[in-house]
């Protein structure tokens, strides 16, 4: 935490991207988290993500809910939109706004309390409805804001700060993501930008209910031996299944790997998943074998990250409601009262 | 290998880069760019810091301390620290450092107290100087205040040298320089004016225990071509010309002036030209615009006093008509590179080109002249007719003769003259103690963190956004009707505050302890010029195309630490911090600190213990 804004000046040769911006010009204002709290990282890697997108600050929407992870948005892109809704229902607002202006792009900013414990059902019912929005949890493991409890995602076993051991078992948000029909499922650590950020780009860019566990070790409650999402044990528990290259269509792809060893996936909009398999035996295209894999290494205390899961053919809630593409404040007045031969025929189909 | 997952290091892994060595006292120095960019070393942000808590004396003490001419220096310094600013790497224009300098000594009250005496307790050495310009008194400062029984000599009448001669008044004004050439001479130096000193050996033969040399580069260059003679009458060289200015001896000059040379003494007679009767003043030089010696900001002085400056001319003759000039002829030129890529001027074959003018001042140069040392009392010269020196101890081929300022190397500027001062009373002082004068005392280095609670730093770490403020001038009118009118007038205490801000206070250090990070990003995350970053070990080259910002400036040292416990490396580029200490307000664990590392160059008198070697 720094009471200090971040100077303005910044370094000569600052990259600018497709829209003239720099990285600077995603900047929010300055973070009053915990100095060292994973959820900063977290943040300067969706920074990055958006960046590196070309996406225009003012067509992202920001939701969150109550919490550490939930007061972030404030410190992300200042000039996009933004609703910090009731404690665990940001999935509701998401998909209420969603459902009105599609054009928008939803980014749900959540943690594990507001998606674990109070909002629990909230998160079930945007994956399986497909709300087309990026869904991260900045899952710490425990309640920072009310002095380290354990949280629902707190492994079985783990311990406090103080030593006391964990007695109930922990919500996989993964697992669940993955049975609810989640179109996009990865989990990463705030330690390890290089993979966080092309999960978070290739989840903007996911048409469908795109989920990522992100583990955020609490610097002041959290990061202690015994904890199983400090940095030190994140580091050493972390299986990574694949690497994850993301390319915007207009790069040309340089295939100079091992056969079988790399998998280029086409998304929707044209854009590129280059995945480097690490584990040779994981398919992130089979959402039962990828649940098995899960719980197999979850069992032995692993810490399986990576693009988990991803359906390419995915459908959003919109496919399935059959909408009006416009925008609802787009609409007007001719096609929001179309007249009363419009009604009769409406009533004429009904009868 | 796993990208993503990083493990411990095997224990005694080899890493390409070798971690900075932070103890290292030229390390930190080096980041400080305008202190290591100044020769006599004075701790820039520190006094810049005193003035904007408003301690002007404090502030000019510490200039003092270090560069013995804060007044004089504050108007007149080329300013090696300007150019060096990191600031002007992030922003427009660096730090206005002089000015404020000039500051701290137009502010700072009655420091006469504060001056050191000559010390009760006296070595019984005697040492003369030769010459009362800035080098010798450097010298005789340093000595006198180590209780050196000191004699300078000088054929003028007052102390200063080209300070007094060469410099307009209305750049500097003569109170400035009686103030504090009278600083030293009050600490019980005795002077010898008006005594030209004619022969070393005579000299010599006083019973002195060591001489210094600092009788600078008095003699200006000339420019024998066709006409020089026949039209003498009206052709100066420019700095006889300008101490004749100074010293009253010239009030007018003609209505057209030719000023020949493109360095700060053309600046200084073109300039003094215009206040004298010039009421057309051209400047002349052979080469381009840019290639001018002098400093930019004199150049732009010269053309605000509707002084026009050709470039590409190389005199052809002096054209004279019964007796008197008339004008000059000029070849004009462009530049080519020749053969080896050196640039040539090569005539552009125009006819010759005519500029009448009633005077011409000769500004193109100056050389040494040792007329007075005879050559075989064991004094070598070079073939430039140069003294053969040691570069560092400043000792001649004749042990205990010494030499500095512009006699030692040809003509620098005021700031080298001091610096070369200091290091010279060091000789002559190690040298008087039967010491080895190439075993140079180290600097005093202390380092202080500068953490006084969780958001609180004892130094004002917000960085200003503002532009650099201008020193304002006097009314034009005003400033050319009057030879002596200051043309500054100095910032006022308000704006000196606001520039001082623009300081990065790059001496407060950003200083990592590695055992205690945990990789937690947060100083990469907040950092405003994407100074840090943590990553794989790699040769130099590779590392600085792949940090979050690359870094191709190789001046700019790397900051490289091991000891992580994921095996990565922390390479901090330092070219571009701006010292605002978020990196450490970020820390959960402390790992990085901002120390305050603050230098000051071994003198006379407080000579701390420790050696380091040079090379002889």
């Amino acid at each position: 935490m720094t009471f200090l804004p971040k100077p303005t000046l910044h370094h000569p040769d600052l990259p600018t991207n497709a829209l003239g911006l720099t990285r600077r010009d995603y900047e929010g204002a300055v973070s009053t988290l915990c100095a060292g709290c994973g959820h900063d990282s977290i943040s300067a890697a969706i920074l990055r993500a958006v960046f590196e997108l070309d996406i225009p600050p003012h067509r992202v929407a920001k939701m969150s809910g109550i919490g550490c992870s939930s007061k972030t948005p404030t410190y992300f892109l200042g000039t996009a939109h933004g609703f910090n809704s009731v404690h665990g229902r940001m999935p509701s607002v998401a998909t209420g706004a969603n459902l009105a202006n599609r054009d928008l792009i939803y980014l749900g900013v959540s943690g594990d309390g507001d998606s674990a414990s109070i909002g629990l059902g909230q998160f079930a019912h945007a994956m399986r409805r497909g709300v087309n929005m990026t869904y991260i949890v900045e899952n710490n493991g425990v309640y920072g804001l009310t002095k380290g409890q354990f949280s629902a995602t707190s492994d079985k076993g783990a311990t406090s700060k103080k030593g006391v051991a964990n007695a109930d078992s922990a919500i996989d948000l993964v697992g669940l993501a993955l049975q609810l029909g989640a179109t996009f499922v990865g989990r990463s650590f705030s330690g390890d930008k290089t993979q966080l950020v092309p999960l978070i780009k290739a989840a903007l860019r996911h048409k469908g209910a795109a989920f990522i566990d992100c583990i955020s070790p609490c610097v002041q409650f959290n990061n202690h031996v015994g904890s199983t999402k400090s940095f030190d044990y994140v580091r050493e528990h972390n299986e990574a299944v694949n690497m994850l290259d993301f390319i915007s269509g207009r790069e040309e792809i340089v295939t100079d790997y091992e056969p079988g060893s790399v998998e280029i996936v086409a998304q929707h909009d044209g854009t590129l998943l280059k995945l480097r398999k690490l584990a040779a035996d994981y398919d992130p295209h089979d959402r039962v074998s990828a649940l098995g894999y899960l719980q197999t290494h979850s069992a032995r205390g692993e810490i399986v990250t990576g693009l988990l899961y991803v359906d390419l053919d995915a459908e959003d809630l919109h496919d399935h409601l059959g909408t009006v593409a416009t925008p609802l404040n787009a609409l007007t007045e001719a096609e929001l009262c179309p007249g009363s031969a419009a009604l009769a025929k409406l009533n004429a189909s009904l009868r | 290998m796993h990208a993503s997952r990083t493990k411990r290091p095997d224990a005694g892994k080899d890493f390409t880069l070798q971690a900075t060595d932070v103890s290292d006292p030229q390390y930190f120095h080096k980041v400080v760019d305008c202190q290591y960019a100044c020769p006599a070393h004075t701790p820039v942000p520190e006094y810049i810091r005193l003035i904007a808590a408003g301690r002007y004396a404090d502030a000019y003490m510490v200039n003092w301390t270090s560069n013995v001419f804060p007044g004089i220096l504050g108007r007149t310094c080329d300013r090696p620290c300007e150019p060096a600013c990191r600031r002007g790497r992030v922003d427009a224009e660096p730090v206005a450092i002089c000015r404020l300098k000039r500051v701290a000594a137009d502010y700072k009250g009655d420091v006469s107290g504060r001056m050191p005496t000559a010390p009760t307790l006296r070595r019984g050495k005697r040492v003369a100087c030769v010459g009362a310009g800035p080098a010798s008194l450097s010298v005789a400062r340093d000595l006198a205040a180590g209780g050196y029984d000191v004699t300078v000599y000088d054929g003028e009448r007052r102390a200063g040298g080209f300070i007094r001669s060469q410099i307009p008044k209305f750049r500097l004004p003569e109170s400035v320089i009686d103030e504090e050439v009278g600083y030293i001479l009050g600490m019980g130096v005795e002077a010898r004016f008006g005594e030209r000193v004619t022969s070393m050996r005579s000299l010599l033969g006083e019973g002195y225990d060591a001489i210094f040399v600092g009788c600078g580069a008095p003699r200006g260059r000339d420019l024998p071509i066709p006409g020089r003679r026949e039209a003498a009458a009206n052709i100066h060289i420019g700095i006889d010309w300008l101490s004749s200015v100074s010293f009253g001896h010239v009030t007018k000059v003609g209505r057209r002036v030719i000023v020949l040379g493109g360095g700060n003494t053309a600046m200084d007679c073109c300039r003094s030209a215009r206040r004298l009767g010039g009421a057309e003043v051209t400047v002349v030089v052979r080469s381009g615009f840019k290639e001018m010696k002098a400093s930019a900001w004199e150049k732009d002085d010269a053309m605000h006093e509707d002084i026009s400056v050709l470039n590409y001319r190389v005199p052809i003759a002096f054209v004279h008509e019964n007796g008197k000039l008339v004008g000059m002829t000029f070849d004009k030129v462009r530049a080519e590179p020749d053969p080896n890529g050196h640039r040539t001027l090569v005539s552009t074959g125009e006819p010759a080109e005519f500029l009448a003018a009633d005077d011409v001042l000769v500004a193109v140069g100056q050389e040494n002249s040792f007329p007075w040392i005879e050559r075989d009392c064991g004094v070598a010269f070079d073939r430039h007719g140069l003294p053969v020196l040691n570069a560092e101890t400043l000792q001649s081929t004749r042990p205990e003769i010494f030499f500095g300022g512009d006699a030692a190397f040809g003509p620098k500027n005021i700031i080298w003259a001091v610096a070369h001062g200091h290091q010279a009373a060091l000789s002559i002082d190690l040298f008087l103690r039967g010491e080895d004068v190439v075993q140079r005392p180290s600097p005093d280095v202390t380092q202080t963190s500068q953490k006084m609670g969780i958001h609180e730093w004892s130094y004002d770490n917000a960085v200003s956004i503002d532009l650099r403020y201008k020193v304002p001038h006097v009314e034009k009118a005003r400033a050319l009707a009057d030879i002596k009118a200051e043309v500054e007038l100095g910032f006022d205490p308000d704006l000196a505050l606001h520039e001082a801000q623009r300081c990065l206070n790059c001496d407060v250090q950003t200083v990592f302890a590695p055992k205690l990070c945990i990789e937690c990003d947060a100083c990469v995350d907040i950092c405003p010029t994407d100074c840090i970053t943590f990553t794989a070990d790699g040769s130099e080259s590779d590392l600085r195309a792949r940090l979050n910002a690359p870094s191709m400036d190789q001046t700019q040292d790397l900051y490289i630490s091991h000891g992580l416990k994921t095996g990565r490396i922390m390479a901090k580029d330092e070219d571009v911090c701006l010292h605002c200490g978020l990196c450490a307000e970020r820390c959960p664990t402390g790992a990085w600190d901002m120390q305050k590392f603050l230098l000051d160059m071994a003198q006379v008198g407080k000579m701390p213990a420790r050696r380091m070697k040079v090379a002889a």
